[in-house]
C-alpha cells in the first residue's frame, strides 16, 4: 500500500467512525428521558454527521473517481465500512451511551489533536474543526460518567455493568495496522501506542473519580478496522441506506 | 466584464445584510464566517462553517448567492474554508452588541479553552446585566447555544456555546 492509498483509507475510516456513531445517536433522538440530554444527544449526533460529511467529501476527492459524501454513506456495503466495533454496538440505556462515548471520545480527542499537526493540510484542517467539538462533548460526557458512577447504588451498579460490557471493544482503537503505520511514518499521524498510554492514564483518573473499577484487561474484540463486523452493523446500515437503495438519487 | 464593476467593499457591504438564519439579528459578517471575497471574472466568497453539522450551512450559502444575484452579481462561487477554524472569538464586537440587544449573552473571548479547564466565567444577563446567573443546560434551541437563567431578574436567556 502506498502513501496515498493509506491516507484515503485512513480518512475513510475516520468518516466511518463518525457516521456509524452519529447514526446510532440519531436512533435515540426523541427517546431520551430528559430534555437537556435529549438536546445534548441531538447536538452531538449532528457534530458527528457533519464530521462524517467533511471526511467523506475529502475521501471522494482523494479517490478521484467522482464519488461524493452520499456515495460513501449510502452506497457501500457492510464489509466496506471500517469503523470500530465499539461504535456499531446497539444502544442500551443512558449509562451505556455515556460509557461508550467516554471510551471512544477520550481516544478520538487525542487522535484528532495529533492530526491537527499531521503532514496533510486538509486532514489537519478537518481535525482542527472537529477537535473543538469533541472537547465540548467530552467535558459533558465525562461529568455524566462520574455522576452515574459516584451516584446512587443503582446508577453505580448499572454503569459498572456498561463498562464491563463495552471494555472489550476498547482494545481495537489502539491496534495499529498497515494503514496506521504508514499514516504515522509518512504523514506524521499519531502513534497508537502513545495514544494508548495517554488513554489509559486518562481513563484511570476518570474511573477513580467515578468510583468505578477498571475492568480486567482480557481478550479484546477486533476486526472492524478491516471490515469484519459484529452482526449489528448490517441491520443498522440496512435501515440507514434503505431510502437511497430503494429510490436511487432521491433528494429533498 | 460586468463583474469588474463590483468592488470588494461593495460585496462585503451586501454580505453584511445577509442574516444568519438561526439568529437573524446577526449578519453573516458579524458572525465572522465570511473569510474572504475575491474579485475576478467570478466573485468568490469564502465561508467558514461554524459547527461541522450546522444545518444552517446550506441555507447560508443559498442566501449569499441570492443576495448577490439580487444586486446583479451573476457569476458567484462559494468556497468553504476550514482553516483557521471558526470559534466564538470570530464574532465581531458589533455582533456582540447586537446579540446582547437581542437577549442572547455574547460569548466571552477565549472562553472555549477556559471552559474546559474550570467552567464558564460569570455570564452577564443580557437583560439586567447581573452576573448572578446559572446554567440551566449546556445545550439550547440550536446547535450553537446553551440555556441560562438570571437569578436576579429571574429571566431565562440563551448564551452562545463557546468552542
Amino acid at each position: 500500500m502506498n502513501k496515498e492509498s493509506a491516507l484515503l483509507a485512513y480518512v475513510t475510516r475516520l468518516g466511518d467512525n463518525a457516521l456509524v456513531l452519529g447514526q446510532r445517536m440519531v436512533e435515540q433522538v426523541a427517546a431520551y428521558p430528559e430534555l437537556e440530554e435529549e438536546l445534548a444527544n441531538a447536538n452531538f449526533a449532528l457534530d458527528y454527521l457533519g464530521q462524517a460529511r467533511m471526511l467523506y467529501a475529502y475521501a471522494g476527492e482523494l479517490e478521484g473517481q467522482g464519488r461524493d459524501e452520499d456515495d460513501f454513506a449510502f452506497l457501500r456495503d457492510e464489509n466496506e465500512f471500517r469503523n470500530l466495533l465499539l461504535l456499531e454496538q446497539p444502544n442500551g440505556h443512558f449509562g451505556d451511551s455515556i460509557t461508550k462515548l467516554v471510551l471512544f471520545e477520550l481516544f478520538y480527542f487525542a487522535q484528532l489533536d495529533a492530526l491537527t499537526r499531521c503532514g496533510d493540510a486538509r486532514l489537519a484542517e478537518i481535525a482542527a474543526r472537529a477537535v473543538k467539538e469533541i472537547r465540548y462533548h467530552l467535558r459533558h460526557n465525562t461529568q455524566w460518567l462520574v455522576r452515574l458512577g459516584d451516584g446512587t447504588e443503582e446508577s453505580h451498579r448499572r454503569v459498572q455493568a456498561s463498562l464491563d460490557e463495552l471494555w472489550r471493544f476498547a482494545g481495537e482503537m489502539f491496534e495499529a495496522d498497515g494503514i496506521d503505520t504508514i499514516m504515522e511514518r509518512a504523514w506524521g499521524g499519531p502513534s497508537l501506542e502513545k495514544l494508548r498510554e495517554r488513554w489509559l492514564s486518562d481513563i484511570d483518573a476518570i474511573l477513580i473519580n467515578a468510583t468505578l473499577d477498571t475492568p480486567e484487561s482480557g481478550w479484546m474484540a477486533s476486526g472492524g478496522k478491516a471490515g469484519r463486523h459484529t452482526e449489528h452493523l448490517g441491520y443498522m446500515i440496512a435501515e440507514m441506506q434503505y431510502l437511497q437503495r430503494s429510490h436511487p438519487g432521491a433528494s429533498w | 466584464m460586468v463583474t469588474a464593476a463590483f468592488s470588494r467593499e461593495e460585496i462585503l457591504r451586501w454580505l453584511g445584510q445577509v442574516p444568519d438564519p438561526e439568529i437573524p439579528v446577526l449578519s453573516i459578517t458579524d458572525l465572522g464566517i465570511v473569510r474572504d471575497v475575491q474579485i475576478g471574472e467570478t466573485i468568490t466568497v469564502a465561508l467558514a462553517p461554524t459547527y461541522s453539522g450546522c444545518p444552517a450551512t446550506e441555507v447560508i450559502e443559498k442566501s449569499v448567492l441570492d443576495a448577490l444575484h439580487e444586486h446583479g452579481v451573476e457569476d458567484v462561487a462559494i468556497r468553504r474554508v476550514l482553516s483557521p477554524p471558526w470559534t466564538t472569538d470570530w464574532i465581531s464586537d458589533e455582533g456582540r452588541d447586537k446579540l446582547r440587544g437581542y437577549g442572547i449573552a455574547p460569548p466571552e473571548k477565549g472562553a472555549g479553552k477556559r471552559a474546559l479547564l474550570r467552567g464558564d466565567l460569570d455570564i452577564a444577563c443580557p437583560r439586567c446585566g447581573a452576573t448572578t446567573t446559572e446554567r440551566v443546560s449546556e445545550f439550547g434551541s440550536t446547535a450553537c447555544k446553551a440555556s441560562y437563567r438570571c437569578r436576579d431578574c429571574l429571566e431565562p436567556f440563551e448564551y452562545f456555546k463557546c468552542i
